[in-house]
């Protein structure tokens, strides 16, 4: 491990930047609250940039190059878009924990929404790249029969029928999608994290990707008809079941009546 | 009756036979068939049967009862089961589904499920029951290989057997492939795939199969007429003779005071087994449909329509077909290689097509090879324990491994993820594995049982080890060993060991005879890998021998021994329950009337 790597760890670190986070919220506070809302937007933005760009070279610079154009470990996020921040950084993947064949998703972000939304304010300002979502896409309500027949022809084939997650080569894996916010869900489309091909709007639309999150919300709220739904993985767990537990009590019960005498 | 004409009088104190016997309605209806049929004396046969009790006798049932579920169930399925492929646009109850165009076959399944009362329930009780009708008979397999019950005169109920295990497979996979939903529509496309792997003729098995390209309109039809009427009528008419078999051998069993080659030990079919039969019955059928209650099988209304260009990951056959699936993701793509402008899949051609026959023809010559090494001609009806021929339980064990290996490739991908490895490894971890499993499971299995065979040689020599240690008056200790009694003793003693053949003699190398002789030679390289390693059983005269040897602490011994025959109660008759049944002297299936 770098000793830059080491010192990112440091418990210290994010100590440091949650009050470095704190004291430019504040300071953005004083300055944006009592202008007119346009020029508070405006404002807001080169605020925020700004405090993304301190936030990224703490954090995200060691890696990415101090102006994010790519470094030694990682690529130049050039263009790449606010979506891309903030599924990458929403999601818990980036800052990148280890090396390994892929950017492991995390329980929780190491950062707030709002530091996000600087992060990504920050990247989207060096080249225009996909915005992140409205909440009228994201949120479901859409069609979820169309959304189901788009999920089999275009995603199934990596994340499984019910987005359970599945294998792909070397390690790498297309993982689960049953937790993952409407929100993340479109920007993953969007941006095509790593092995995942990206879906832009002409591939499929804005609407296309609501149906396609409000039949994975269905798929995770549905009740399941018949019964314990084994995960959802298709026929092994079937043959498991059948192996252990089925063919396990048919010959307890074997057992049981070869010993019972007449 | 009713008539008053003189000569009634005379009659009146004919024989009658209408009121035969007296036992009620059900009497006179079992006797005015009898009396038709002449059934009565087989029903007499059949009831007489004696079925000797063991929990894995019980497997080929919990097979039977399965098949019964099954033809109940399957044919409640087709009365709502459409067979056609024609497209349709779903409007049920199912939402998710709604506006979606598909076949008629998935809509009729998804109506199934959704909307017909009940209908969730049977198609699970019909999908577990395929599950665990496959299970079962794998096991039964297991036990008739590792108990040696395939030996003569059984070998055609082995063939028979062998016969059903595979036509279940294909009905399971017809089956399967009827709901037409995205999973088994890429089963189906595999299968295609595998016709066309079939050098220089696939293509036109493909395209006959299919009725033109894939996937046509005819495959539906033509599987449901295959899965309901045509496999089900052989596996139903091959099941009968298997059954009938089993009658005519009788059953065999395992050996034990009481027990031999000439008898059988246990219940008489009626009533005691057929009450046990029967009630095994109903816990099948109720632990099947238990199951089916609380856990989900092959939920198609999520896996959504079949359509070409959809396909899911984690595909896989169920788990019958898995072993098959599992070669295919084994066999490296180096294998596919293109001559005389005809492109070779032998990747494909060797898993999908070539494996099962090759297993299947191993598998159904193994009785016959054991019988020309052993030269054993004699009829067997007393089972062998598995450890009494080391040989043969490690091959079993070799086959059963290879056949798992194969079987858990098939999971790779869900291997990969749920373990977090990489995919690539551990293909390359089970391709070593086809070959070193089988191996490493012969020798290990082998050794094994002749280290048991050496400590059953052992009890029956010097006795069980009580842990009670005894001084001599010279102020010696033993440790007292309890010599079994002679019923505990029957099963360690009681088995054959064939010596390894050596070569005939008057069979020289250049003689006319030469191609016998090439056989001769493999028969006794063979018969030297079969029993070079062997245990013989304990001889009267070694037993003398080491009683004579253990003399110092014979008599606290012999004392124990009474002591434990008082305690355990050495008088055998009372153990023996139900009946026993002589086999004719000749042979064990002669006509019944014979006997
Ligand atoms: C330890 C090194 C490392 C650190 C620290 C790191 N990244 Fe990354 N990042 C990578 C690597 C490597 C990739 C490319 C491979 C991948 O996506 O996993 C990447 C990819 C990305 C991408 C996706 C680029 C694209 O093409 O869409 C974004 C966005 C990103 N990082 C943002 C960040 C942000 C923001 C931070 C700081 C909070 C950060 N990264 C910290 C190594 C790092
Ligand atoms: C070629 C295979 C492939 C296809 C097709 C694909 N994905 Fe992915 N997807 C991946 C991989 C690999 C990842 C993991 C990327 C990473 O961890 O950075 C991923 C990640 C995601 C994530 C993030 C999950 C998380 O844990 O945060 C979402 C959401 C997602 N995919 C949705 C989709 C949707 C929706 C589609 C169809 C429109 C789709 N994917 C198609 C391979 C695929
Ligand atoms: C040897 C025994 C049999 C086996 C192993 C077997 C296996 C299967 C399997 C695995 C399925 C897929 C079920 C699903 O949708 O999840 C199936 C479907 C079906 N089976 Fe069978 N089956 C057998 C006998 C029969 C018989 C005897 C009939 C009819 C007389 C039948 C009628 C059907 C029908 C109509 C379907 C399609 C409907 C549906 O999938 O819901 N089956 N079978």
């Amino acid at each position: 491990m770098s000793a830059l790597a080491a010192r990112r760890r440091h418990p210290a670190a994010l100590l440091i930047v949650l009050i470095f986070a704190m004291a430019v919220l504040g300071g953005l506070y004083a300055v944006l609250a009592p202008k007119s809302a346009d020029a508070a937007e405006a404002t807001a933005n080169s605020g925020q940039i700004t405090a993304g760009r301190q936030l990224f070279i703490s954090n995200c610079a060691s890696c990415h190059g101090s102006n994010a154009a790519g470094g030694p470990a990682g690529p130049s996020l050039v263009g790449v878009g606010a979506a891309s921040v903030d599924f990458q950084v929403g999601t818990g993947r980036m800052p990148l924990q280890q090396p390994g064949v892929q950017a492991q998703r995390a329980n929780k972000p190491q950062f707030t929404q709002a530091e996000i939304n600087q992060l990504a304010a920050y990247v989207a300002s060096l080249g225009t790249g996909p915005a992140v979502p409205p909440s009228q896409y994201t949120n479901g309500g859409g069609n979820i029969a169309k959304g189901g027949e788009l999920f089999r022809v275009n995603c199934a084939m990596c994340h499984n029928f019910a987005g359970s997650g599945g294998a792909l080569t070397r390690g790498k894996y297309a993982p689960s999608l049953m937790d993952v916010s409407g929100k993340h869900v479109y920007e993953a489309m969007l941006t095509g994290p790593q092995s995942m091909p990206v879906f832009n709007d002409t591939n499929l639309s804005p609407q296309d990707k609501k149906d396609i999150i409000s039949y994975l919300k269905n798929v995770k709220e549905e009740p399941s008809q018949g019964g314990h739904n084994l995960g959802l993985f298709g026929p092994v767990p079937e043959g498991m079941f059948a192996w252990t537990i089925g063919i396990g009590i048919l010959i307890g019960a074997a057992v049981w009546l070869g010993r019972k005498a007449a | 009756m009713t008539t008053s004409r003189p000569a009634d009088d005379l009659r009146k104190d004919d024989k009658r036979d209408e009121p035969k016997g007296n036992g009620g309605p059900a009497g006179a209806i079992a006797n005015w068939v009898d009396e038709r049929t002449g059934a009565a004396k087989g029903a007499r046969f059949l009831m007489k049967k004696v079925f000797p009790d063991h929990w894995s006798f019980m497997l080929g049932e919990i097979a039977m009862y399965s098949l019964i579920i099954l033809l109940l169930t399957g044919t409640f399925l087709t009365f709502w089961f459409v067979p056609s492929m024609g497209e349709t646009v779903y409007n049920g109850s199912y939402v998710p589904l709604k506006g979606v165009q598909m076949s008629e076959a998935f809509k009729s399944t998804v109506n199934i499920s959704m909307d017909v009362r009940g209908g969730l329930l049977i198609r699970q009780i019909h999908h577990w029951a395929a599950l665990l009708f496959l299970v079962s008979i794998m096991l039964h397999m297991a036990r008739v290989f590792f108990t040696g019950a395939f030996r003569k005169p059984r070998e055609i109920n082995w063939i028979i057997g062998l016969l059903l295990f595979m036509l279940a497979m294909v009905e399971g996979f017809a089956g399967y492939s009827l709901p037409d939903d995205l999973l088994s529509g890429t089963g189906i496309r595999a299968a295609e795939g595998f016709m066309l792997s079939i050098p220089v003729i696939g293509s036109y098995v493909a395209s006959l199969v299919f009725g033109g390209g894939f996937p046509g309109e005819a495959i539906i039809p033509r599987l449901f007429t295959v899965h309901v009427l045509l496999l089900p009528a052989i596996i139903v008419g091959l099941f009968t003779a298997h059954i009938i078999l089993v009658m005519v051998h009788k059953h065999t069993q395992y050996p034990g005071p009481g027990r031999t080659n000439k008898n059988v030990v246990g219940f008489p079919l009626m009533p005691v087994y057929t009450a046990k039969a029967g009630g095994f019955f109903f816990i099948v059928f109720g632990v099947t449909a238990l199951i089916s209650g609380l856990v989900t099988i092959n939920p198609i209304w999520m896996y959504g329509p079949y359509e070409p260009t959809m396909v899911t990951a984690g595909s896989q056959p169920d788990w019958y077909m898995g072993f098959a699936d599992g070669a295919l993701r084994l066999l490296p793509g180096r294998l596919e290689f293109t001559l005389l402008e005809h492109t070779f899949v032998f990747n494909v051609f060797i898993g999908a097509i070539l494996l099962i026959p090759l297993m299947w023809t191993a598998m159904g010559i193994y009785p016959f090879l054991e019988k020309w090494v052993t030269g054993d001609n004699e009829e067997h009806h007393l089972l062998d324990r598995p450890r009494n021929a080391p040989t043969r339980t490690g091959i079993g064990m070799a086959f059963f491994v290879f056949y798992f290996v194969l079987f858990f490739a098939a999971g790779n991908d869900l291997m990969a993820i749920k373990l977090h490895l990489s995919i690539n490894d551990i293909t390359w971890a089970f391709r070593i594995l086809t070959f070193l499993g089988p191996v490493m499971a012969f020798w290990i299995t082998k050794r094994l049982c002749l280290s048991l065979q050496r400590r059953d040689r052992d009890l029956v020599l010097h006795g069980r080890e009580t842990g009670r240690i005894i001084r001599t008056a010279e102020g010696r200790f033993f440790e007292a060993h309890e010599p079994l009694n002679r019923y505990q003793r029957w099963p360690l003693v009681s088995f054959a060991s064939h010596a390894p053949v050596s070569l005939p003699a008057g069979i020289d190398r250049n003689g006319v005879r030469r191609r016998k002789a090439a056989a001769d030679k493999m028969r006794v390289r063979l018969s030297h890998f079969f029993f070079n390693d062997r245990i013989e059983p304990v001889t009267p005269a070694e037993l003398e021998a080491a009683h004579h040897h253990d003399e110092p602490v014979r008599e606290e011994i012999d004392h124990t021994v009474e002591e434990a025959r008082r305690l355990e109660g050495d008088d055998f008759g009372g153990k023996l329950h139900g009946g026993a049944e002589e086999l004719s002297s000749s042979s064990a299936y002669g006509h019944p009337d014979q006997r």
